[in-house]
């Protein structure tokens, strides 16, 4: 599984974060998305397209 | 038809949305002002046009619907003065400026603290109660405060204000002024204050970037800013705390499903968001461009009203929508909006929400509702729906 992000595109909501903290973080100073993971573990696979389905900018993309 | 909808009861959605979902997406409605404005009620339909960058809810444009009856059309219609910080590129910037406070670690970091505020509320009570004035209203009015670092003793004034700004029928046009002038000056006189005696909060960190005078903000956009966020971060929540609550206790066994399970709280929260069929009127749109949707062409210069909650219970998207599954994964729902405007405080709202379940499910795990929920009464002519009281006992 691979993941991008539209740091353009998102709108600091955080839900990716409260999701799969383990692969997604925000900037201290703007909260724009920052991919911790962009390859994570196949275990982690529900919550990052969990957070990829409700992200409300759309800004996940998850690549099998 | 007039808008909005009637409602059969106050957690039940109007048969129109149902209907308009499935024969009529795009249909032509009358605002309390008289005006006609389109609806939008499908889900696809409704999460594009808000995404849309090109579009704002600022109908000051003098072709705009109003919404409101009183003479400048109420909130939505106000022209956003001096700033361009609603609209495109100054929008953007703003917000990056803005996110800083409403990142997950930040709100999560006030768990505690909400949690606190929470167990000093339902300490100060007996049953029977109603849990909107008890809990709903007070706990995110606590919050927002003391995230701005602005005084909660003036709550009764801050509610007067934001009822003011949002409600679409109750005051006249010289009531509203006066309103605006004085919440206008208590905070300029606020963020004063922070200057000589700053502290570990949002105006204070604000008016640091005011005085740096790099065109990242100016006080009018810093005074406007702190009104916005009072306001957006109290009724909204406020009155979710309570139709969340309702919607869990009119069918016991969803509270007694969260009673055996913890772990359903984040999901359940969602749930309720998506299941909340007290919205009012949903978000418009000033669509300042020609625009296609459902097939037709809209003429630029249009007045769209968004009803998110019938998107939220659009069965092409939702399974069993007219259910309430409080373990539903993925809820794509749009109870916060979406794309670039989506609520700012969203996080803060999940987190404020999710905490005051876990204490209520803590300390009051017999609590129900003390009366039929047929009998729950709507608040009328909000911008922001609700319920008006949520008697409960335990
Ligand atoms: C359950 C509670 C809440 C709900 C349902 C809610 C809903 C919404 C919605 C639907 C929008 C989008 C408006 C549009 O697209 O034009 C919005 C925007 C906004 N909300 Fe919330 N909100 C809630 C809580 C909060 C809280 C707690 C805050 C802040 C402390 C807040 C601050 C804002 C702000 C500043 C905006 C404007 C964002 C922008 O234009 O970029 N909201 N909210």
């Amino acid at each position: 599984m691979e993941i991008t992000v539209d740091e353009d595109a998102c709108c600091g909501a955080g839900q990716c974060v409260m999701i799969a903290p383990e692969v997604f973080d925000q900037r201290d100073d703007d909260g724009v998305v920052i991919l911790l993971d962009p390859a994570p573990p196949p275990e982690l696979r529900p919550a990052v397209e969990n957070a990829a389905a409700v992200c409300p900018a759309a800004a996940i993309s998850v690549f099998p | 038809m007039e808008y909005p909808f009637t409602q059969p009861s106050a957690l039940e959605p109007p048969a129109e949305w149902a209907r308009l979902r499935d024969e009529c997406p795009v249909s032509r409605v009358r605002m309390a002002s008289g005006d006609e404005t389109v609806l939008l009620t499908r889900y696809e339909d409704v999460r594009t046009l808000l995404a849309d960058p090109r579009f704002t809810h600022n109908l000051s444009r003098p072709d705009a619907a109003r919404i409101a009856d009183s003479e400048s059309g109420g909130v939505f219609n106000e022209a956003s003065l001096v700033t361009d910080m609603t609209s495109g590129e100054g929008h953007l910037r703003w917000r990056r400026m803005m996110s800083r406070s409403f990142t997950a670690k930040r709100v999560n970091a006030l768990r505690p603290r909400i949690e606190e505020i929470a167990h000093e509320l339902i300490s100060a009570v007996q049953p029977p109660v109603d849990l909107v004035s008890a809990l709903g209203f007070p706990l995110p009015v606590f919050v927002i405060c003391e995230l701005l670092g602005v005084p909660a003793d003036h709550r009764d004034r801050f509610a007067h204000w934001s009822d003011a700004m949002l409600n679409l029928t109750k005051f006249k046009q010289d009531e509203l002024d006066t309103a605006a002038r004085e919440f206008h000056e208590f905070m300029a006189a606020h963020v004063l204050a922070k200057r000589d005696n700053p502290g570990d909060d949002l105006l204070s960190e604000l008016a640091t970037i005011v005085d740096a005078q790099d065109g990242r903000l100016t006080e009018v956009e810093l005074i406007i800013t702190a009104q916005g966020l009072l306001v957006a971060g109290h009724e909204t929540t406020a009155n979710m705390i309570g139709k969340m609550v309702a919607m869990l206790l009119a069918d016991r066994s969803r509270w007694e499903a969260l009673l055996a399970d913890r772990g359903l709280i984040p999901s359940a929260v969602e749930e309720a968001l998506r299941f909340d069929a007290n919205p009012n009127i949903g978000i418009p749109r000033y669509v300042s461009e020609q625009y296609e949707v459902a097939g037709e062409t809209l003429p630029a210069g249009t007045t769209v009203i968004t009803n998110l909650a019938s998107a939220n219970r659009d069965g092409c998207v939702f399974a069993d929508a007219d259910e309430m599954v409080l373990d539903r994964r993925p809820n794509p729902h749009i109870a916060f909006g979406a794309g670039p405007h989506s609520c700012l405080g969203q996080a803060l709202a999940r987190v404020e929400l999710q905490t005051v379940l876990g204490v209520l499910l803590d300390r009051l795990p017999g609590l129900r509702l003390d009366v039929e929920p047929a009998a729950l009464r709507r608040r009328e002519g909000l911008v922001v729906g609700g319920i008006e009281e949520v008697p409960v006992r335990w």
